[in-house]
């Protein structure tokens, strides 16, 4: 559902962020994504919905190449959730109007309909008594899942998360973590940057790591965890999960 | 202190002889001087808008554009910049479409050039608040499949806009004062009038402190009003947290 091949993105004049990346996701696959800090995790995920241009490459999700100067990314990125590490929340509307806006202005939904999606969306990620909280009263766990709804009310066909719990308190990672998961067994299809290796062994169905703007190998957890085959797999997973 | 010396000064304005015949004269002007700022303020928040939209754009044109037009009028002292829109850009400007001078009114002359010179001051005050939003904001917005127009009209913009409201309360003043220096391009604002009256009259004295009277009250009063819309936004925010 999801392919990009031969995909680079250079920052200036020499940062490499990318180097060749060449990525397949089916629809209902939950991929996710490791490796050290810099090596390109966050430019491939925006390269993914074209918040960042690749230099070069194809990307193409559901038959449409986003490269193509002619699409209209709008219309794409409407059809790919994406939540960041900041949450970024719109602070100055409620709960309920940030999960409703982009359904009315984009989707062109009603106010009655993108209300009840919204509520709706809200009750999936457990936070339905909030709706008419502003984001700043919330814990950051509570915002994270607004935004997760958010993304989810325009029925996305794939969702795309950038270590959605880095900037969470420890005690509010599992919350967020636990809708990941339902939304994983619900047959969402999922890219997912982050550390959480407990997470990548119960939702991933293939985990890649990346080094230096390239996937250096992918397999499935047990295979990536239990048995790496280069060693710059092995240095790296032995340094996360033994700190 | 001030609140006494207003009083004072409205005493005699109002009600001692001389100046209060000073008072009855000038404040036909009044009207204009109100309705100068008022319409220059809004036309610049326009011009402001545009010229602080185009200075962050992408477009490369647009860009050098509203820079160039903002760093020519900070260039300019503000007087002369009133002489330049008054007898360079408007008649070049009414030449160009063919059209009659006398048709644009002395006033409005002045209200262009207003506009013109403020618009490039708020410019800068909007393209600051905009910047004060984070990227994210602007990154959340495009993810979720608004456009960029969209993204700035629904998101960027309302949460500029609290950033900048003080500022743009100090500029609404600031452009209340200049409107004086319409006087010298003879627009029969409350300046005006007082020298027109005392040089006919020979009541200097009377003249400008009725003058000095209708400034403090119009900024005093202008000032209040700013501070109690701003009270209310804020206290609109502070509720928010509760
Ligand atoms: N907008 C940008 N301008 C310049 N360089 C950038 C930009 N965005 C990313 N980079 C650089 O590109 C490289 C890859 O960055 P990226 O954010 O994709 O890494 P990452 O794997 O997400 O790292 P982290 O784990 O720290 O989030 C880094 O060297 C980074 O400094
Ligand atoms: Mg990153």
């Amino acid at each position: 559902m999801i392919r990009v091949s031969g995909l680079y993105k250079t920052f200036g004049k020499d940062i490499h962020a990318l180097r060749g990346v060449d990525l397949s996701v089916d629809s209902g696959e939950v991929v996710v994504v490791v490796g050290p800090s810099g090596c390109g995790k966050s430019t491939l995920l925006r390269s993914i919905n074209m918040l960042e241009r690749p230099t070069h490459g194809i990307v193409e999700i559901d038959g449409t190449v986003l490269t193509d100067k002619k699409v209209n990314l709008d219309r794409v990125r409407a059809d790919v959730g994406m939540v960041f590490q900041q949450f970024n929340l719109f602070p100055h509307r409620t709960v309920l109007d940030n999960v409703m806006l982009a359904q009315r202005k984009v989707r062109g939904r009603s106010k009655a309909e993108a209300g009840e999606v919204a509520r709706q969306q809200l009750e999936h990620v457990g936070i339905p008594e909030k709706a008419d909280a502003y984001p700043r009263q919330l814990s950051g766990g509570q915002q994270q899942r607004v935004a997760i709804a958010r993304a989810l009310a325009m029925n996305p066909k794939v969702m795309l998360f950038d270590e959605p719990t880095s900037a969470l308190d420890p005690e509010m990672i599992s919350e967020v973590l636990e809708v990941m998961l339902k939304l994983s067994r619900e047959g969402m299809t999922m890219i997912v940057v982050t550390h959480e290796m407990g997470f990548a062994r119960a939702a991933a169905d293939r985990v890649v790591f990346m080094d230096e703007g390239q996937i250096v190998e992918s397999g499935t957890p047990g295979e990536m965890f239990d048995n790496p085959q280069h060693q710059r797999t092995r240095d790296f997973f032995d340094k996360i999960l033994s700190h | 202190m001030l609140a006494a010396i207003v009083g004072v000064f409205g005493y005699y304005s109002l009600f001692v002889e001389r100046y209060n015949d000073a008072f009855e004269f000038m404040k036909e002007g009044l009207r204009l001087t109100i309705e100068m700022a008022l319409w220059g303020f809004l036309i610049a928040l326009a011009i402001g808008l545009v010229a602080g939209l185009g200075r962050i754009s992408r477009n490369v044109v647009a860009r050098n554009v509203a820079r160039t037009y903002i760093e020519f009028i900070r260039g300019v002292p503000t007087l002369p910049m009133i002489f330049f829109v008054n007898y360079v850009i408007v008649p070049s400007v009414v030449d160009f479409l063919n059209l009659d001078l006398q048709s644009i009114t002395p006033q409005w002359r002045a209200i262009f050039a207003l506009a013109l010179i403020y618009g490039g001051y708020l410019a800068e005050v909007f393209r600051g608040g905009i910047q004060s939003v984070t990227k994210g904001q602007m990154e959340a917005g495009r993810s979720l499949g608004l456009s960029y127009r969209a993204t700035m009209r629904s998101i960027i913009l309302p949460q500029a806009l609290r950033a900048i409201i003080p500022p743009l309360g100090n500029d609404f003043i600031a452009i209340l004062k200049d409107t004086s220096l319409l006087s010298l391009i003879a627009v029969r604002e409350i300046t005006q009038n007082a020298k027109i009256y005392s040089n006919a009259s020979f009541d200097f004295r009377e003249s400008y402190m009725v003058l000095t009277f209708m400034y403090l009250v119009l900024v005093l009063g202008l000032s209040f009003l700013l501070s109690r819309f701003e009270a209310r936004m804020t206290r609109y925010e502070a509720g928010e947290r509760s």
